[in-house]
């Protein structure tokens, strides 16, 4: 090896470095910052409710509360949509179109997050003021445990609409990634399951889904994880006012992302920083988190099913 | 040709084509009632394709059709009202590579093709499972392990059997092979040519090989394609087994059989 | 039986078998319906897609005109001005961070394509992934950690380039990772058996191969940068001035937007639409001459 090569060499090894040591510093830093927090309130971090920086209360219970049903609705919304479509695009659509499809879909995904919230904002809110949130609550809100979701003022900025928009901006992470995974079905499959005479739909329903299930749950696992991190479009629709805990989806609240974007430029004490920091944090090792168990599911897709396994 | 009576799947005319490219022409024989009938030929002749218009498996890749006759019982399966998807119940199939559902048990994949049509019972299941298991002879090798055990953690040998069992669980007709032994050890292959003798007592089947030992020794009709440089299958000879092999009429089948091609 | 009698009945089966069948009509229904669902899903989709794109343009076209692109904004309550200033600074940290992003993701993408084997190619790679999982909120946090507070001691628009950069890395790294290992190996081997260099092998015959490749990945990850938001609220914070110093706070389209919209202001509502109009505009036009650059020399050689 040359001179030249070892100092090439040399130079894209240590950039490539530089990733993880990257991430190394990110992880350790924020930890630093958040420690004082942590080592403050402890668990009852994420307990606690009450977020009062005058008085140095901090308890951001409300706003993981707020995220965990923002993004449990997203899920909700965007998961069959989203394996419909991938569906759609990998088995049902005719060539033609296949391509275009995939391509807007596509699309969805490279809209910025503050044009989703403009949106939002703008058209997607009143419509839900004026027409959805109206009729849902007419529709649901007198029924029994159901009711207590639909209640309440639906002014359309809260976590109903939160929810739709994150909805909006998973999908195409979700379809695209069960699209891979549908492709990893081997086509023996399908045409083991159509020679027995079955219809489309039941070669979809009992073999490939079943084939591709880790592959999927990995897709929606993605895409909560990008739910999770979502923050300007949330902060744009969500509301931002109230810190309680209410069971209805029109009330406005925040979620840990949008909390931070809003209350940084406010903090003024170290401890207020080192509260919001360690939200970032958590923030952080959850997707980190969510993003292993999802790249292990869809990878194990493509290796193939195990053997032996006992029919779960 | 055989009289009995029996499931008898006739062709007649046969072409089809994958979007604008020809691949068969013009092809007729018939698959007697309780026999084998192997369809021989070099790679790429079309013979999986003949094989896969008989249950209109061939119409499922995009932009694919065919125009001809195929009749099963003097039925044509490819009338406008008959719905391919009732008609592949009356047509088996088992595949090169085997391709048992991984996600379900060895008896869930022995009558995958009993619950997609419904209304059976438990009870009924397990009996029609044990006995298609038999038929393929496969059902000692499982008996203490099919409801807890994966259909893809058997053999290869094995699973090509559960893939036999699952096809015989719904009662077809006709029993259509796509070089069922090509992925599989010797002793499975023997295994499975054993069995085919057993299997023609109640089914008709044909199968396409390109193994001509395989095809003398149990078939008793076989038919010989060819694709020449337009890349189009036909029919070169139709015969019996030892006609073909011994005396056949064609210099081509000849010269395939000898080995002077292939 | 009699073999005629056993014609028969098998003839019978057959017909009985193809005759209609109430439990075959309910399977042929839930397929039915579920063709429809899948259809609905994607036309739900593309209409999505069509409103949001369809409204961006209709209200933000009217407020485009020259002074939008030319002036700074006015007091607020005032109407006219431009958004000059945000579009300068996009520009600007886009530049910094791709400054740093780019050489740190083309080399990492070599590195993994080209040399690396074994543990540490395993971790950059996974860890790459990682990175491009992050909330950018959180890349936003740790650059103010770094950066604002303590190299600079205010928000300045340098740390909005660094945050930047950290959101192109993988983006970058990906694509181009996955064009390198496109290139054949033959042509790396010819290069070497005439005696070029490993390292003169990637410059002059591996990365010009993958030019098409190299530039849909920068291209990718400047659009992202360029509509990127919670990032830069973070560090750069914005300025309604014109600055092109980064130690100060640097404005940027993106979060212009953010501001506009949560004004009483109609006039500046119009305006967010606008730049709303021209982040999307950029993107695609950049996607599209990609494109078009590429197939007018895709050739592997």
């Amino acid at each position: 090896m040359g001179r030249g090569d070892r100092v090439f060499a040399g130079v894209a090894t240590a950039l490539a470095a530089a990733v993880p040591l990257l991430l190394v510093a990110i992880v350790l830093l924020l930890m630093a910052d958040a420690l004082p927090a942590v080592q403050r309130y402890g668990l009852g971090f994420l307990t606690n409710s009450m977020w009062d920086p005058v008085a140095e209360k901090f308890g951001a219970a409300a706003y993981a509360y707020g995220t965990v049903v923002t993004s449990a609705l997203a899920l909700l919304i965007a998961g069959p949509i989203g394996v419909g479509c991938a569906l759609f695009i990998a088995e049902y659509a005719p060539a033609s179109v296949r391509g275009l499809v995939a391509f807007l879909v596509d699309l969805l995904a490279t809209i910025p997050s503050v044009i989703y919230g403009l949106w939002g904002f703008f058209v997607l809110a009143p419509v839900m003021r004026s027409g959805l949130e109206p009729f849902l609550k007419n529709t649901f809100g007198p029924l029994p445990v159901v009711g207590a979701l639909f209640t309440g003022p639906a002014v359309g900025r809260d976590l109903l609409v939160a929810g739709v928009i994150l909805a909006i901006m998973i999908l195409p992470t979700v379809t695209a990634v069960s699209r891979e995974v549908l492709r990893a079905v081997p086509d023996t499959q399908r045409e083991g399951m159509l020679a027995l005479g079955a219809t489309k739909w039941e070669t979809i329903s009992k073999a490939v889904l079943p084939y591709a299930r880790g592959g999927i749950a990995g897709a929606l696992i993605l895409g909560l994880a990008r739910a999770l991190g979502e923050t300007m479009a949330v902060t744009m629709v969500i509301g931002n006012s109230s810190t309680r805990i209410q069971a209805s989806l029109f009330t406005p609240g925040y979620t840990l992302a949008s909390a931070i974007a809003n209350q940084f430029t406010e903090a003024d004490k170290a401890i207020y920083f080192s509260a919001i920091i360690t939200i970032a944090l958590v923030l952080l090792l959850v997707a980190c988190a969510l993003n292993i168990l999802a790249r292990l599911l869809v990878w194990s897709v493509s290796r193939g099913p195990g053997a032996g396994s006992v029919r779960a | 040709m055989g009289s009995d009576g029996g499931p008898r799947l006739e062709v007649d005319s046969l072409s089809a084509w994958y979007g604008e490219r020809k691949a068969i022409e013009n092809i007729s024989l018939t698959v007697a009632p309780h026999r084998v009938t192997a369809i021989i030929g070099p790679s790429g002749c079309g013979k999986s394709t003949v094989l896969r218009c008989m249950n209109r498996m061939h119409e499922v890749v995009r932009g694919a059709h065919a125009e001809g006759k195929v009749s099963l019982n003097g039925e044509h399966v490819y009338a406008p009202e008959v719905d391919p998807v009732r008609g592949r119940r009356l047509v088996g199939m088992v595949l090169q590579k085997p391709n048992p559902f991984p996600m379900m048990s060895i008896f869930e994949n022995a009558v995958a093709g009993l619950r997609l049509e419904g209304g059976h019972q438990q009870r009924e299941l397990e009996e029609i499972g044990e006995h298609a298991l038999r038929q393929a002879a496969l059902w000692h090798e499982v008996k203490d392990i099919w409801k807890t055990a994966s259909g893809a953690s058997l053999s290869g040998g094995q699973q090509q059997r559960l893939c036999i069992a699952r096809a015989m669980a719904v009662e077809p007709q006709v029993i259509l092979m796509d070089e069922p032994c090509s992925a599989l050890d010797p002793i499975a292959t023997a295994r499975i040519e054993e069995l085919l003798h057993e299997l023609k007592r109640d089914y008709t089947i044909a199968i396409v090989t390109h193994n001509m030992q395989q095809a003398t020794r149990v078939s008793d009709f076989t038919a010989f394609m060819l694709s020449e440089e337009d890349r189009i299958g036909r029919l070169v000879e139709f015969a019996s087994t030892p006609a073909i092999f011994n005396s056949p009429s064609e210099s081509r089948t000849q010269d395939y059989i000898s080995g002077r091609f292939g | 039986m009699t073999e005629l009698e056993l014609t028969t009945w098998r003839r019978v089966k057959t017909a009985a078998l193809l005759a209609p069948s109430p439990s075959f009509d309910r399977r042929r229904v839930s397929n039915a319906l579920a063709s429809g669902f899948m259809l609905v899903s994607a036309a739900i989709a593309v209409s999505v897609l069509t409103l949001i794109v369809g409204n961006v343009v209709m209200s933000g076209w009217p407020a485009l005109n020259l002074a939008f692109f030319t002036e700074r904004p006015l007091p607020p309550g005032e109407v006219g001005g431009g958004v000059a200033p945000a579009i300068v600074g996009t520009l600007l940290m886009v530049a910094v961070g791709s400054c740093i992003g780019v050489p740190v993701g083309v080399f990492t993408a070599v590195y993994l394509s080209e040399y690396g084997r074994g543990g540490l190619a395993h971790t950059v790679s996974f860890v790459i992934d990682l990175i491009a999982g992050l909330p950018s909120i959180a890349v936003g946090v740790f650059v103010w950690a770094f950066l604002v507070r303590n190299v600079v001691g205010q928000y300045n628009g340098l740390a909005g380039g660094v945050a930047l950069a950290i959101v192109m890395i993988p983006i970058i790294t990906r694509t181009v990772e996955e064009t390198l290992r496109l290139v054949p190996d033959s042509l790396r081997e010819a290069s070497l058996a005439l005696g070029i260099p490993t390292w003169r092998t990637i410059l002059r015959v591996v990365l010009p191969t993958a030019k098409a490749g190299l530039v849909t990945g920068v291209v990718l990850s400047l659009t992202r940068a360029g509509g990127e938001t919670a990032p830069l609220l973070l560090t750069a914070l914005g300025n309604q001035f014109f600055n092109l110093d980064p130690r100060q706070p640097m404005a940027a389209l993106s979060v212009q937007i953010y501001q506009y919209a949560r004004s009483p202001y109609p006039d500046w509502h119009a305006k967010a639409w606008a730049a709303a109009l021209v982040l999307i505009t950029l993107g695609a036009a950049l996607s599209a001459v990609t494109r078009w650059a590429i197939q007018g020399r895709r050739k592997f050689g």
